[in-house]
C-alpha cells in the first residue's frame, strides 16, 4: 500500500495486444483525464510490451500527460506475475492516487494480483467513477475528494458506491463500452518516460503453449443504431426480421441471452451483464422483456423503442418509446415504414 | 503421485431470482430472503477436482468462509464427493472485502495444504472474480484463470485450456498452482444417493454442540467421517488487522436500489399510422436517416 497521496497521478493501465493499444484503454484515459482535471492531477498511462514505442503518441492524444513505459522482450505476452511486478514496481516509485484497469480478461486476472501485493482496495467492473467525499458517520471523520467507485452488485439489483479512503492508490477495474470513447486530438502534447524493471525467469512461470485470438464477428459498441431481438422474436427463421429492420435503419442486429442461447443469432451479438455494453443513439428491443442483466448493457441508450406485447414487461420501464403490440405485425411495418421514408 | 486438492466454495444468494421483497426500503438487500445457493462456478471447481482425483488420485477438500449456516454448502459438497469439508467462521471475518476474504482463505489452506487450489472464476453477489489472483499472490503460485479443460498433469507440471472470451490458451506450469474454473469447465455432477443418505448428518462441531451434544459426541462423529472441520481466525493464525473491516481497505460509501426509468417516454400505438409517425419523428430529430 502507498500512503495517501493527493498530488499522486490519474493512472490507467494501457493493455495492448502485439503493439496494439486495446480500446479499452483509451476509453478509461477519456475518465481519467476527468477525474484528473477535478483534483489537479495529471494522467499517466502505463505500457509495458517488447516494441511499444509506437503507440505512446496515440495514448497522448487520448488524454495522457504522461506515458510510462517499460519495454522488455520478456513483456512480449501478458502474464501475470511479470505484468504484476512491473505495475507495483511502478506505484512504489511514482505514487498515483488512482489506477484504473480494464475488466478485460487480462485485466481482471492482473488487477487484483496487484491489488493483493500493494495490500490496497480495489473495485471491479465499475459502470461510473466519479470525485466527491465521504464523512464517516459515527467519528464524524471527513475525506475529500476521494474516487467513488459506482457499481452493480447482486445481480443488478443494487448499485454500490465504494471508496478507499487510507490504503491507496484507489484501484477500480472498468468493463469495456461502459465509458464513452474520447476524441482523439492531434495536438496534445505529452512525456514519455523510459521505466525499466528487473525481470528473471522467476516472473514468469507460465508457459503459454498455444494460444488463439478470435476477433469478435461483430462491433456492436461501434454501432449507432442497434435492433434486438428477444426470446419472444420465436425461431431462427423469424430472428431474420431483425436482420432487416437492422440493414433498412443502416444500424447492426443484437440479442439477448435467451434469444442467443436459443441459437437466433451468434453470441458475438448479446447485449447485458454477460455481454457486450453499448450506447447507442438508438435501441430497438423487440420481443425481449428486460430482464435486469439486459439493461445492464444498454439502459444507457440515448433512445430506446421497445416492442413488446405484454404491457407490463419491464423493458417498458426504460423506453422512451412504447409499442405494445404484436412484433410479427410491428416489426414489419416498421421496416416498411423506414423503406419509405429513409 | 496424489494430488491433494483445495476447492474454494461460497455460499451465495441467488440474485437470479431477486424479487420485490428482497428489497429493504432503504435499498439494501434482505439476504434473509433470497434463497441461499451453491456459487455456480464454484460447483465447476468442485467438479473439476473431483474429475482430477478421479483420473489422478488423490483427495478432494472443500473449504469455505461464511456464516455457521454455511455449513450448508459443505455438506453438498459432500454429497458431490468431497473428501473433507472446513467451514471458516469468526465473528471477526464479519465486513471484509475481496482482499481480507483472501487473506483468511489464505490462511486456512496453508495450514490444510494443498497441492492445487481450484475455485469458481466469480460469485454472482458480487461477481468480482477478485479472491482466486488474490489468493495466489498470497500464496505465491502462480494463478490459471478460466479454466475450461485441464489437459495433462503431472507431478512437475499442469496444463490446462483457459477460456479468454476473445479466443483461448494452452497453458503449463509447475505445482502448486490455483486455477480459477469457468461455467464452460464441465456439468457438474448431481449428489449420489448413498452419499447423501450418509453426510446429510454430517455436522460442524458448532451444530452439534448446539443439539446439545458432548465433546464425546463431537468425537464419535470424527470417528465416523461426520465431522464437517471448523476452524476460528485463531487457528488459522490470522493477523487480525489483515482481518474483518480493518483488513479491507473498501468501504461502502452508499447503496441505492436499482430503478431504471426512461426520462421522457410515449406510448405508441402499433398501428400502421402510430408506427409512421414515430418513424418520422425519429427522422425529425435525426436519430435515424
Ligand atoms: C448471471 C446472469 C447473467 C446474465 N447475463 C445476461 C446478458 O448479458 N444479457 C441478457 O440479455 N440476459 C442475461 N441474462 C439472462 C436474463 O436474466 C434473461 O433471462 C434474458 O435477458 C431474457 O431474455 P429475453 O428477454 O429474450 O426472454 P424473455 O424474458 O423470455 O422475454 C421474451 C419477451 O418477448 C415478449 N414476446 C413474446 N412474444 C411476443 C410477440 N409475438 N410480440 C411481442 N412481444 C412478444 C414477451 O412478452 C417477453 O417479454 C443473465 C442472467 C444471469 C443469471
Amino acid at each position: 500500500m502507498i500512503e495517501v497521496n493527493r498530488q499522486g497521478e490519474v493512472w490507467v493501465f494501457a493493455e495492448q495486444h502485439l503493439g496494439k493499444v486495446e480500446d479499452i484503454a483509451f476509453e478509461l484515459l477519456g475518465r481519467a483525464r476527468e477525474l484528473a482535471d477535478k483534483l489537479g492531477v495529471k494522467v499517466g498511462a502505463v505500457i509495458a510490451g517488447d516494441s511499444i514505442k509506437s503507440v505512446c503518441e496515440e495514448l497522448i492524444q487520448y488524454g495522457a500527460d504522461k506515458v510510462y513505459t517499460v519495454e522488455n522482450n520478456l513483456l512480449e505476452h501478458y502474464q501475470t506475475n511479470s505484468y504484476t511486478k512491473v505495475l507495483c514496481a511502478l506505484i512504489e516509485k511514482h505514487k498515483p492516487q488512482i489506477v484504473l484497469y480494464g475488466a478485460s480478461p487480462v485485466g481482471r486476472d492482473l488487477a487484483p494480483r496487484v491489488a493483493s501485493k500493494m495490500k490496497a482496495g480495489l473495485t471491479a467492473d465499475c459502470t461510473d467513477l466519479q470525485i466527491g467525499n465521504h464523512e464517516i458517520k459515527k467519528t464524524g471523520e471527513k475525506h475529500e475528494n476521494l474516487l467513488l467507485q459506482i457499481r452493480p452488485a447482486f445481480g443488478g439489483n443494487i448499485i454500490a458506491t465504494i471508496i478507499n479512503y487510507d490504503r491507496w492508490p484507489q484501484m477500480a477495474t472498468v468493463r469495456e463500452g461502459v465509458m464513452p470513447m474520447p476524441e482523439p486530438d492531434s495536438k496534445r502534447k505529452g512525456e514519455v518516460i523510459d521505466e525499466s524493471v528487473s525481470l528473471s525467469a522467476e516472473d514468469l512461470p507460465i508457459e503459454i503453449i498455444e494460444e488463439v485470438r478470435r476477433e469478435k464477428s461483430v462491433n456492436l459498441k461501434a454501432s449507432r443504431i442497434i435492433v434486438a431481438g428477444g426470446a419472444g422474436v420465436g425461431s431462427k427463421e423469424n430472428f431474420r426480421m431483425i436482420w432487416d429492420l437492422a440493414n433498412a435503419l443502416g444500424g447492426v442486429p443484437a440479442a439477448t441471452r435467451a434469444a442467443a442461447d436459443l441459437g437466433y443469432i451468434g453470441k458475438d451479438y448479446q447485449v447485458g451483464q454477460t455481454g457486450t455494453t453499448v450506447r447507442p443513439s438508438l435501441y430497438i428491443a423487440i420481443g425481449l422483456s428486460g430482464a435486469i442483466q439486459h439493461q445492464a448493457g444498454m439502459s444507457e441508450s440515448k433512445k430506446i423503442i421497445a416492442v413488446n406485447n405484454d404491457p407490463d414487461a419491464p423493458i417498458f420501464d426504460v423506453a422512451h418509446y412504447k409499442v405494445c403490440g404484436d412484433l410479427n405485425e410491428v416489426v414489419p411495418q416498421m421496416i416498411k415504414a423506414v423503406k419509405e421514408k429513409v | 503421485m496424489a494430488y491433494k486438492c483445495i476447492v474454494l466454495i461460497k455460499q451465495v444468494p441467488d440474485t437470479s431470482r431477486i424479487t420485490g421483497e428482497a428489497m429493504n426500503e432503504d435499498g439494501t438487500v434482505n439476504r434473509g430472503a433470497l434463497p441461499a445457493i451453491f456459487n455456480p462456478e464454484d460447483l465447476n471447481a468442485l467438479e473439476l477436482a473431483l474429475e482430477i482425483k478421479e483420473k489422478y488420485g488423490g483427495s478432494v477438500t472443500a473449504v469455505t468462509m461464511g456464516l455457521p449456516s454455511a455449513s450448508e454448502v459443505l455438506r453438498e459438497a459432500l454429497f458431490m464427493g468431497a473428501d473433507d469439508a472446513v467451514l471458516v467462521t469468526d465473528r471477526r471475518c464479519a465486513a471484509s472485502d475481496t482482499l481480507a476474504t483472501s487473506y483468511i482463505l489464505t490462511r486456512a489452506a496453508e495450514k490444510i495444504g494443498c497441492d492445487l487450489v481450484l475455485c469458481g472464476r466469480q460469485a454472482i453477489d458480487g461477481d468480482t472474480a477478485q479472491v482466486g489472483p488474490q489468493m495466489a499472490e498470497k500464496l505465491d503460485m502462480p494463478q490459471i484463470t478460466y479454466v475450461e479443460e485441464v489437459h495433462e498433469l503431472t507431478p512437475s507440471r499442469i496444463v490446462c485450456r483457459r477460456n479468454m472470451g476473445n479466443g483461448w490458451q494452452r497453458t503449463a506450469c509447475k505445482l502448486p498452482v490455483l486455477l480459477t474454473v469457468t461455467d464452460q469447465a464441465n456439468e457438474p455432477r448431481i449428489g449420489a444417493a448413498r452419499r447423501i443418505m450418509k453426510y446429510k448428518n454430517a455436522k460442524t462441531p458448532a451444530e452439534i454442540s448446539k443439539e446439545g451434544g458432548s465433546d464425546e459426541d463431537i468425537r464419535e462423529m470424527k470417528n465416523k467421517g461426520l465431522l464437517i472441520g471448523q476452524l476460528n481466525l485463531d487457528d488459522v493464525q490470522a493477523d487480525l488487522q489483515w482481518c474483518g473491516r480493518d483488513g479491507s481497505p473498501t468501504k461502502v460509501h452508499r447503496i441505492m436500489s436499482v430503478v431504471l426509468t426512461a426520462k421522457e417516454s410515449k406510448e405508441v400505438d402499433s398501428s400502421a399510422q402510430g408506427i409512421n409517425d414515430m418513424v418520422h419523428e425519429l427522422i425529425e430529430d435525426h436519430t435515424i436517416g
